[in-house]
């Protein structure tokens, strides 16, 4: 048991912060410029399929640069040339953009790299367990993803709390309108914020993409999980997305590893069942099976019963 | 009969009537049913003689998956086009209907229900509805972005409750079932697929006539008002939360229709009819055809089916360039292709059409060849990249391209920058043009 | 007689920002009452306290001597009370006549019916026609509400506030960037569609409130320090020196 709940803190962890890594840059242009981003998901898978192609020319370590770098320039050129055309139209126009855009980059990525999975992996120098316990591996990759995360978002917090540029972006989170009157290039900011947001994703996509399996399909298996994460947390809160990108990255893994079912319940109670029932599938609910859609469940608690999220301020 | 009446009084009196009363009669008028029922006598007559003119059975294919497409981005354009709700979950109430038809369906079959066929899609729409009624309860609150988010995660919930409840969803492989056991209507047991056409048929066109009735009720101009400035409207005494409620169900239970018909149709329905994909390709559906528009839904569905079952021949890009389309409608063309055919309203009116011919006919030229050479690029890039080895050759437009030469490759890239230029070059000529036709004095801008 | 609406120590904070500061106030049924007040005294957000948009912090309000104090904007609609905005608020995709409609409906009893079409509803029709003919809006009402002029807005504003019959009218700065000669025709025109009714503004143009109100109240940070008759407003010391002074020369011009 000891063994099962380190383990599922660690895989948790992991699995937490990725989601904040994807989440905070969600939040940041939120926040900003009042667009749900659905397509930036597309940018993490992009981060990941970008790297994949430079580890095979010049290995992972580059990559690890140069594919968010890369990401957030796509990010930047997509906010120049097409959100803000789209802009006049009123958000849910630009919400209708990001879909389709969403929707193209998958094509896209299936036109240059096809619809198999690719075979990206982690290099060789993390490829060791680092340490073991009760004799289950713990691989050093995944130390490495943590340490990555953590590292990027003391970079994050630093920038935006101590740095000129990071107070004129809190000061446009709020007040846009009133910073562009003091002779800021807001519409710049936009698109920096914009393409910094689209280069974490990168970022994630590059080291989620040996751990997760890089194919056409891994925006989407991430991307609604991002948006429980900020809806959950509060729309327009860092720290709210936050906790919950840890909270949805641990309900998730400890209902994979504890196999609880229904069944066990039932047997406690002393209560037996028909095998043949209409309902049987309600009887053998075991945690792991309900593990994908417990978000969801989580989503729609929170807006019945907290709809600012857990530490919003916005109403949603 | 309230039109012809109009018309007596406005006969009987004319000269004594006050302005006020004469722009009363003007709207009642203008908005009676009777003006729009030659269209739907029209529509009638068309979807009639349809299997005459496309008896083949993929045509008949085709127009019965037009139909429900019709009816689903209908229902659609409710929530979006009316009412103001962005939704990426109506897939839900969709698949939902056809689930539950199709057990019915089996109910027939099996514990001998009798219930005629052409009824089914109406029950698919009341459990459509059953379903809507308690999401609405909780994610009509706000519009926008949030009601977007729920209606996502929503749709996420049932997809993935589709794979752990097997009894009902049937697992990967679906369910299945037979319509043709129920009681024989007019002497047909629905074997044949044009059978099926014209139950289709009818169906689609009493939804959709009931769908364009809805929008002229007062539940329907409100979701326009509450689309419009839903504050406005709480301080004329309307509950914003409670107008969305009914549109929402409204358009679950025609949603729930569709997804009977669809189970009438294919008799087997998967976790893919009520996932996030479908959900996504009927706001295409609705978008690409024009969401402001009451007809703009029926084109859309129309043009893509039509590049889903016939394009997708052709290619394997076709999924590719629907993306593409659907951007940049969104981009350049946000009421759709209806908005683009609608903004010829005025110059049609002021008789000015003609003037277009000859600006449109040059632009034609540059057109064709920038989405031949784009075509030709996309589909050579797509043989050069995932063929297998030793595989050169391209089929594109009937040719057969050899990728590995170079000269294919300068033809397109020629045609695809030539015609590029060659827009880039008269847009100006072709919206002065435009707007000389269509405002006064070309001011209009 | 109940008065058509009460306040009774109603406050409202933005954060730790007293906004209104404890309102007590009487408008008598069938009164004409102008609020004043320099900018920034919470005029506005007091209208939106007895509208319903804003919560308060304390204190109730009665609409007709029923307590409407946690009602929905809607529900206070329903009850007789009906106002207009500052910034103009329509529907700006609808056209002229649907604006006026939509007031209409619910008070006439519509609802949300889904078994009625508006278009065969003929005293639906005449009354909105009516109304617009009131307004002087009856050639404009195919058009689109967002391309009307400004002052043609303004006057759809007030049509689609007097269209459901409330008889509680609140009017948020009616003349506000209007010219002379459109002020004077919204002059007539509130005089003339609140006939009858109780009405509530906020203006600025000191012209309008003399020649309109019967009574005026004065609103100075969150407060109101005096209420009464024009004559006996225009007398009062405390106004003066709060706020009067500062602007008797452009009222009396209108004067």
């Amino acid at each position: 048991m000891t063994e099962l709940v380190i383990f599922s803190l660690l895989n948790g962890l992991v699995t937490g912060l990725l989601l904040f890594m994807l989440s905070s840059g969600l939040t940041l242009i939120f926040s900003m410029m009042g667009v749900l981003n659905f397509a930036h998901a597309s940018f993490y898978m992009l981060g990941a399929y970008f790297a994949y192609t430079i580890s095979s020319y010049i290995g992972f370590w580059p990559g690890l640069i140069v594919a968010p770098l890369l990401v957030g320039l796509a990010g930047a050129l997509v906010e120049r040339y097409g959100l803000r055309h789209v802009h006049r139209h009123g958000h849910v126009a630009e919400l209708i953009f990001t879909f389709g855009l969403a929707f193209l980059i998958e094509e896209i990525v299936q036109f240059f790299w096809g619809r198999a999975t690719k075979d990206y992996s982690e290099p060789e120098l993390l490829h060791f367990p680092l340490f073991t316990l009760y004799g289950q591996n713990f691989p050093a990759y995944k130390a490495f993803m943590i340490l990555i995360s953590i590292g990027i978002f003391i970079g994050l917090f630093t920038v935006l709390s101590r740095s000129r540029i990071g107070l004129i972006i809190q000061a446009a989170i709020t007040h846009p309108h009133t910073v562009s009157n003091l002779g800021h290039n807001v519409p710049l900011v936009f698109m920096g914020v914009f393409g910094v947001g689209s280069a974490l994703a990168g970022l994630a996509g590059v080291i989620a993409g040996p751990a997760l399996g890089t194919f056409p399909g891994m925006a989407f298996v991430l991307g609604s999980i991002v948006f429980v994460v900020i809806v959950v947390g509060g729309l327009g809160s860092l720290p709210g997305a936050f906790v919950a990108s840890l909270l949805i990255g641990w309900l998730q893994t400890f209902a994979i590893a504890l196999d609880w079912s229904v069944n066990d319940l039932l047997d406690i109670l002393g209560v037996s069942f028909d095998a043949d029932h209409v309902l049987r599938d309600l009887w053998t609910l075991s945690l792991p099976q309900v593990a994908p859609i417990l978000p969801y469940i989580l989503l729609i608690l929170i807006l019945i019963f907290r709809p600012t999220g857990l530490m919003g301020k916005r109403e949603t | 009969m309230s039109a012809s009446e109009t018309t007596t009084a406005r006969v009987v009196a004319p000269d004594t009537e006050p302005a006020w009363k004469r722009v009363a009669d003007d709207q009642m008028r203008r908005g009676a049913f009777t003006r729009t029922l030659p269209m739907w006598v029209g529509a009638f007559a068309l979807l009639m003689v349809m299997p005459l003119l496309f008896p083949s059975a993929v045509g008949v294919t085709i127009m019965n998956q037009m139909g429900i497409s019709i009816v689903f981005a209908l229902s659609y354009n409710m929530l979006l086009g009316q009412g103001g709700m962005l939704s990426f979950g109506h897939a839900v109430y969709f698949g939902l209907g056809g689930f539950l038809s199709v057990h019915v369906m089996n109910y027939v079959e099996y514990d001998g229900w009798w219930l005629p066929l052409p009824l089914l899609p109406f029950l698919g729409g009341l459990f459509g509805l059953a379903f809507a009624i308690p999401i609405a309860g909780f994610s009509t609150r706000r519009a926008g972005t949030v009601f977007a988010m729920i209606s996502l995660g929503v749709g996420e919930l049932v997809a993935a409750c589709s794979i752990i409840f097997v009894a009902f969803f049937g697992g990967e492989e679906g369910v299945s079932g037979d319509r043709t056991m129920g009681p024989p209507v007019f002497g047909s047991e629905f074997l044949s697929e044009v059978e099926v056409y014209y139950l289709t048929a009818v169906i689609v066109l009493i939804s959709a006539l009931f769908m364009y009735l809805f929008s002229r009720t007062p539940a329907g101009r409100m979701a326009n008002a509450v689309r419009d400035n839903e504050e406005r409207a709480e301080f004329v005494g309307y509950s914003q939360r409670y107008v969305r409620f009914v549109s929402f169900c409204a358009a679950g239970f025609f949603a729930g229709v569709a997804g009977g018909l669809f189970a009438i149709n294919y008799e087997i329905l998967t976790e893919e009819n009520l996932n996030l994909v479908t959900s996504g390709w009927v706001l295409l559906m609705a978008f690409i055809g024009g969401v402001g528009f009451f007809i703009g839904p029926i084109v859309g569905a129309i043009l893509l089916t039509l590049l889903q079952t016939v394009l997708s021949n052709h290619t394997e890009l076709w999924q590719l360039y629907v993306g593409i389309l659907f951007v940049l409608t969104v981009m350049y063309a946000p009421r759709g292709l209806t908005g683009l055919v609608m903004m010829h309203g005025p110059a049609l009116r002021a008789g000015r059409l003609g003037m277009l011919a000859v600006p449109y006919a040059i632009a034609v030229v540059p057109l064709l060849a920038l989405l031949a050479g784009t075509a030709l690029l996309l589909e050579m890039g797509h043989t050069a990249n995932q063929s297998v080895v030793g595989e050169s050759e391209a089929h594109v437009f009937g040719l057969t391209l050899d990728v590995t030469t170079a000269l294919p490759w300068v033809v397109a890239a020629v045609l695809a920058v030539g015609g590029g230029y060659g827009l880039y070059r008269i847009a100006q000529y072709l919206r002065d043009a435009f707007a000389q036709a269509t405002g006064p004095a070309g001011g209009h801008q | 007689m109940t008065a058509a609406l009460q306040m009774q120590g109603v406050r409202k904070n933005f954060g730790p920002t007293e906004i209104i500061r404890g309102i007590d106030l009487e408008i008598r049924a069938g009164e004409r009452h102008a609020i004043i007040g320099p900018n920034g005294a919470g005029k506005s957000t007091l209208f939106h306290l007895i509208s319903g948009k804003y919560s308060k912090t304390a204190g109730r309000i009665l609409l007709n001597g029923t307590e409407v104090t946690e009602l929905q904007p809607y529900q206070i609609n329903r009850m007789g009370l009906s106002r207009s905005f500052q910034i103009t608020n329509i529907f700006p995709r609808l056209s002229v006549f649907e604006n006026v409609r939509c007031g209409l409906l619910w008070s006439m009893d519509y609802r949300n019916s889904f078994w009625r079409l508006v278009d065969t509803e003929r005293a639906l029709n005449e009354r909105a026609a009516q109304i617009l003919d009131q307004i002087g809006l009856l050639d404009r009402c195919d058009l689109p509400a967002g391309v009307l002029a400004y002052a043609e807005q303004r006057a759809l504003e007030i049509g689609i506030t007097i269209a459901g019959g409330a008889d509680v009218i609140m009017l948020d700065e009616p003349t506000a960037g209007m010219s002379h000669s459109e002020t004077e025709g919204v002059v007539d025109l509130i005089r003339r569609v609140t006939e009858g009714r109780t009405l509530v503004m906020v203006e600025h143009d000191m012209g309008v409130v003399f020649n309109l109100a019967d009574r005026i109240s004065v609103l100075v940070y969150g407060e109101i320090i005096a209420t009464g008759s024009p004559e006996e407003v225009r007398a009062s010391k405390a106004v003066q020196e709060a706020y009067l002074g500062t602007v008797q020369e452009s009222g009396e011009e209108v004067l």
